[in-house]
């Protein structure tokens, strides 16, 4: 088990670098200066643009630049942005809100995507299940941002019952309704797997064998069919937490929630290549944490699972 | 204060709607003396985003950070909401020749920290300023000023590649011509006379600094302390990426006092939510507006909406460096251009109906504007005339149709609508090839127009750093000016504009400015498109907003229900 993990963590260190190196390499190549990007039709003088390129090592070749970012990495600093704020600050400010929509989306899809798909697939063809059949591919087909735009302007302008936008201070009501959205594509999808898995799982043996022994209904349900679907779930689940977390940029964008996405976003548009990579390096952790997770999880889900041969 | 990058796509789509007189300012008709006074204590709130610099006047050059730094600081002299410069803590500005100035400091006025200000509060930040080694991007506001050489002095060093590097090497602190007599007079020497030299007193780089900032720039500039309208909420009211909260400043006396108890700038990275933000009123009042609400801000907002012309230009710049537009035949294919483009229409359709056609190369709402100038009919659609220069121009020199005519722009903030409409203008008047030569990024084209490598033409915008006719001249079209990316050069024009600065009166002034505009409408180095309007809409929580010369909100004016 510890030698799992172990393993797994070693991954990283690969993945980390084949990923920051790639993206800081298509930042670099982006067309255009980004400090003269700064400024508008009328350039500041070219001594302030000269200071600021060799303060960023903008003038350095690639591979010193990606060096020094390397550097500055393993001794825990990051250094600034382009606006001179120091970029380890404004991650500790994005990544807890997009955390807290990630973390909201996900409780979301998981309790009620399970939930719904449980009840599906145990009255297979019925009206319930026929109804979230349904409802869930409208929900698959519709893109996010236009989901997005329609909740914001039901709920958020018409209704009344939401702020329409985050803004500053979000909080976990304020991130309900984006969590909502972020969440909703991918609870249609929990629903769809639970409900596969548990009407194929409903028909096997061990099932048979629990009805046969005389458990109360409950208890096969939970612990017999349940447990025993839920493997798909949680890996889809886990590898859905990075996309969360990285991918919210649309929604982010709609609701204006001051997070990762945004961040990103700015940054992409800046050309500001070590934001993007220290943001990028974050998710790869989050990716990787949140597999090795759903990896463990498969052990207890299915006792014949075993890491170590 | 000028465009940023990201500001400019923001920008040109909230500037894409220009109205008309008289149109969409439905928000005329409820407001007045009837009015209940409201409440001056509630705080409003703003639309934004991040300033890209630390706060300090002389550093900031775009809009989110300079919206902030005029409510914190307050100048020698401020703009009234026509443009008019009126005295705020000058008593009196006084020139005979117009090159040495006496300016008289009022006294007993202080920064919210207690520091008083005195004409060596002046004379110091203006100094720091324009040091090369303090980096400020406004730095060159300062360059009439007798000394002004010595204290932005730079050296270039040429690295063996080829590359030049500028590093600061100021040879003076102080620039010779500026002093502080006493604690209530500075004297100016400026390096040769200039009549305007005063208008531009107002803007943020004039502004005082306290000793603080002058000791420790970036840390003064995250809790700036100044002595404008409003002062921060408290240390950190600045929260990066979030929001700015403003209070008012209670000790504040000048023309533009607060009638309300505060600004919070809420930061948008993008003007649709904060439009749905405004539609609920979880925000009061917002000046750039998505582009699909450009047709329907007047119906979402009847009565909480305004649109009123701004000092800012468009102009479609064409480069000397293409051989087709060189010499005679150049310079009728360039008049050719320019009678092809229908600017009224594209004005009406394209920008329904939310942009003026351009009169000249300055907009009408700076003082000095003169309709009608001497060959200013160029810009008068007129299909025959442009094919009959065009063929003229032929007889003189072939057309190079090897390459279609390719008009550079980003594609991002509605450009591409009304370059299409220019591009097809070209095609069907003069049977040209011509096309919009795409960009992801404004950044990659100005690199290109930096380096001259856009043959074709190019779209620029210019937005007036303070109310003159010569700050839509010089910078722009002077030979080797800071913005004059195309390198266009006329000696009789740059004879003119240092005529006009010299000249005793702003009037005389003005009439030579005018002058040299005749002489841009003869060269045509860029062709003058449209005037831009600025649209806003408030909340229901806001009796009424509206805009100054140069397009920014006055929020100090607004009054909360």
């Amino acid at each position: 088990m510890v030698r799992f993990i172990l393993r797994r963590l070693l991954q990283v260190i690969p993945v980390f670098i084949g990923t920051t190196l790639l993206v800081y390499y298509m930042v670099f190549a982006l067309p255009g200066d980004p400090i003269a990007a700064l400024f508008g039709d009328r350039q500041p003088p070219q001594a302030v643009i000269d200071t600021l390129r060799s303060q960023y090592h903008l003038d350095q070749p690639f591979w010193v630049q990606y060096g020094l970012f390397l550097q500055n990495l393993f001794t825990f600093n990051l250094g600034n942005d382009f606006t001179g704020q120091p970029i380890a600050a404004s991650l500790a400010r994005v990544f807890p809100v997009t955390a807290m929509l990630a973390v909201e989306a996900l409780a979301i899809q998981a309790i009620f995507g399970v939930a719904f798909g449980v009840f599906a697939g145990l009255r297979r063809g019925g009206w319930f299940d026929s109804t979230v059949l349904v409802a869930s591919l409208v929900v698959i087909a519709v893109p996010t941002f236009v989901l997005g735009f329609v909740f914001q302007l039901v709920f958020g302008v018409q209704l009344g019952w939401a702020k329409p936008t985050v803004g500053a201070n979000a909080d976990w009501g304020s991130l309900l309704l984006p969590a909502v959205v972020l969440g909703l594509v991918s609870f249609a999808y929990v629903l769809r797997l639970t409900r596969a898995s548990v009407s194929e799982n409903m028909n096997a043996d061990y099932v048979r064998t629990a009805t046969a022994k005389g458990l109360s209904r409950p208890r096969v349900v939970l612990a017999h069919i349940l447990r025993n679907s839920l493997i798909p779930v949680v890996t889809y689940l886990g590898a859905n937490l990075g996309g969360l977390m990285g991918g919210a940029i649309v929604t982010e964008g709609i609701f204006n929630v001051p997070g990762v996405g945004n961040k990103l976003y700015q940054a992409v548009l800046r050309s500001e290549g070590p934001t993007i990579v220290s943001i990028v390096s974050v998710l790869v952790l989050v990716f990787v944490v949140a597999n090795l997770l759903v990896d463990l999880l498969y052990a207890w889900l299915d006792p014949r699972i075993r890491y170590d041969q | 204060m000028r465009f940023t990058r990201t500001s400019k796509a923001l920008g040109m789509v909230a500037i894409a709607a220009l109205a008309l007189t008289g149109c969409g300012a439905g928000g005329g008709s409820n407001d007045g003396a009837s009015q209940s006074a409201g409440d001056p204590n509630k705080v409003i709130t703003a639309y934004s985003n991040e300033p890209q610099n630390p706060l300090l006047p002389a550093n900031t050059s775009e809009v989110y950070g300079g919206r902030v730094v005029e409510l914190l600081f307050e100048g020698l002299r401020s703009y009234d909401a026509d443009g008019k410069p009126v005295n705020a803590l000058a008593d009196s500005i006084e020139s005979s020749d117009a090159q040495n100035w006496t300016i008289k400091v009022k006294q007993g006025h202080k920064f919210t920290n207690g520091e008083a200000i005195t004409a060596k509060t002046f004379v110091d930040s203006w100094n720091f300023a324009a040091n090369s080694k303090n980096l400020q991007n406004n730095g060159f506001f300062f360059e009439s000023i007798a000394g002004y050489e010595d204290v932005s002095a730079v050296t270039t060093e040429k690295a063996a590649d080829g590359k030049t590097t500028t590093t600061p090497a100021p040879t003076a602190e102080t620039m010779s011509g500026l002093t502080a007599t006493d604690d209530s007079t500075i004297t100016v020497k400026l390096a040769q006379p200039e009549a305007d030299w005063s208008l531009r007193l107002g803007y943020a780089a004039f502004y005082p600094l306290p000793s603080a900032a002058l000791a420790d720039p970036k840390t003064y500039g995250e809790n700036p302390v100044g002595n404008g309208p409003y002062k921060l909420e408290k240390a950190g009211a600045w929260v990066h990426d979030q929001s700015i909260s403003l209070v008012k400043n209670a000790d504040y006396e000048g023309p533009r006092g607060s009638k309300n108890g505060g600004v919070t700038f809420k930061f948008y990275t993008d003007p649709g939510p904060a439009y749905t933000d405004l539609q609920s009123d979880n925000l009061d009042v917002t000046d750039v507006l998505p582009s699909n609400a450009l047709k329907t801000y007047t119906t979402d907002f009847p009565d909480r909406n305004s649109t009123k012309p701004v000092a800012t230009d468009s102009t479609l710049n064409i480069p000397g460096y293409n051989p087709n537009f060189q010499g005679e035949a150049g310079k009728l294919r360039r008049q050719a251009l320019s009678y092809a483009i229908n600017r009224e229409e594209i004005a009406k359709v394209v920008f329904n109906g939310t942009r003026t056609a351009a009169k000249a190369f300055a907009p009408p709402v700076i003082d000095g504007f003169k309709a009608d100038l001497k060959g200013s009919e160029v810009l008068k659609f007129d299909a025959a005339k442009a094919k009959d220069l065009w063929t003229q121009a032929d007889k003189i020199q072939p057309y190079d149709a090897s390459k279609p005519l390719q008009i550079a722009s980003n594609t991002d903030g509605g450009n591409k609508e009304w370059i299409d409409a220019v591009a097809n203008g070209f095609k069907n008047n003069l049977g040209i090839q011509a096309e919009i030569q795409p960009f992801a990024k404004f950044a990659e084209v100005l690199n290109l127009r930096k380096s001259q490598q856009l043959p074709g033409l190019t779209r620029s915008g210019w937005q007036g750093d303070y109310p003159s006719l010569y700050n839509f001249l010089g910078p722009v079209w002077a030979t080797g000016a800071s913005s004059n990316y195309e390198k266009y050069s006329n000696p009789e024009f740059d004879k003119l504009l240092k005529e006009g600065l010299a000249a005793k009166t702003t009037e005389e002034a003005n009439a030579k400015f005018n002058q040299a505009q005749e002489v841009l409408f003869q060269d045509l180095p860029g062709l003058p498109l449209w005037d831009q309007a600025r649209p806003i809409v408030w909340s229901n929580n806001v009796t009424k907003a509206e805009t100054g010369w140069n397009g920014g909100i006055l929020y100090y004016n607004i009054t909360a229900k």
